[in-house]
């Protein structure tokens, strides 16, 4: 027993560097569909329990409420032994805003799905990380028998900031998902050469 | 008149929601002891469970028994169907017990590196 703890001690079972990606969106977006098309889990769900937070359920009539069950799916990808992506299906109620902060914090960047048939359900997660400087990027759930609309409209329609790219994809394709991956990390990688150059010129 | 069947007990199942509320766990305590930890933060066991420290729940033990591993706070959560506020707390109990190591990501304070970066662009296309 004493030899298998002096291994583990001695670094044979080592710490992986965990990075967050965001999947964000409105309700219905396909968030759910994409963390667990892209995930090498079954995607899993855990629970945050709430107790007496503002903006919780309004509580007039039943007083005796004092928490409320957020659920929030996340999946993984093993990038290399010592590296692993965690994929976080964002809350979708703006109430749970404040569990976004909790999320963004470190992330390497977010996914904004986009249904352009509710293209405005996607604005608050785009102002969301705007305001913050978080890399994102908008993948447009092309859902069968939704107008197809080109990425330069989406771009347009939901005003963004020059450079910030948007794909076209399909949330239940595993390689369509893993494309958006790879679209956002270029983007955050050149964001912060950017971020880089900026502070020492 | 039916007899008693197991069928009885269906409505006690996953949907009926928790037996024990869930903070019950916790006697109460919301927050944990000593600063919190990041979800994507990895816990391993220092020592092998079993040993006996008067004042553990199961759930103490279910959580050193899951991290002979390195394994993250959300997936110990997932994996022990606890919540995330619960799980921060008993997590808590062992770090100050000394029962578990707990490391933070490294990437949370500074921007990332681009070279990490590199190599996810790289895994994921070899995926």
């Amino acid at each position: 027993m004493d030899s298998v703890r002096s291994d583990r001690n001695g670094g044979s079972s080592r710490i992986p560097t965990a990075l967050k990606i965001l999947i964000a969106g409105g309700f219905g977006a396909g968030k759910t569909t994409m963390v667990g098309s892209v995930s090498e889990i079954r995607p899993l769900q855990t629970e945050e329990v709430l107790t007496g937070v503002d903006g919780a359920d309004d509580l007039s009539g039943v007083e005796g409420k004092t928490t409320t069950t957020v659920t929030m799916d996340f999946g993984r990808i093993t990038i290399t032994e010592d590296l692993q992506l965690y994929l976080f299906g964002t809350p979708g109620q703006d109430r749970f805003w404040f569990l976004w902060d909790e999320l963004s914090q470190g992330a390497l960047g977010a996914v904004v799905l986009a249904d352009t048939r509710r293209l405005e359900d996607c604005f608050p997660a785009v102002d969301y990380f705007e305001h913050r400087h978080i890399p994102f990027v908008v993948a447009v759930n092309c859902f069968a028998g939704a107008r197809a609309y080109g990425a330069q409209d989406v771009s347009r329609a939901l005003d963004l900031d020059q450079g910030t790219p948007v794909v076209l994809c399909d949330a239940r394709d595993r390689d369509s998902g893993k494309e958006v991956l790879i679209r956002l990390v270029e983007y955050a990688g050149r964001m912060h050469t950017a971020r880089l150059l900026d502070s020492v010129g | 008149m039916p007899a008693d069947t197991p069928g009885d007990l269906h409505w006690l199942d996953h949907d009926a929601g928790p037996v024990v509320r869930p903070y019950a766990m916790t006697q109460g305590r919301v927050a944990p002891s000593g600063s919190d930890f990041d979800l994507v933060a990895f816990v391993v066991a220092v020592v092998p469970d079993g040993l006996s420290v008067p004042g553990l729940q199961p759930e103490h033990h279910a959580i050193v028994a899951a991290a002979w591993e390195p394994i993250s706070v959300v997936e110990l959560a997932s994996t022990l169907d606890l919540s995330i506020g619960v799980i921060r707390v008993l997590l808590g109990d062992l770090r100050s017990a000394g029962l578990i190591s707990l490391y933070e990501p490294p990437a949370a304070a500074q921007p990332h590196d681009v070279d990490v970066l590199k190599a996810v662009v790289n895994g994921l296309r070899a995926l």
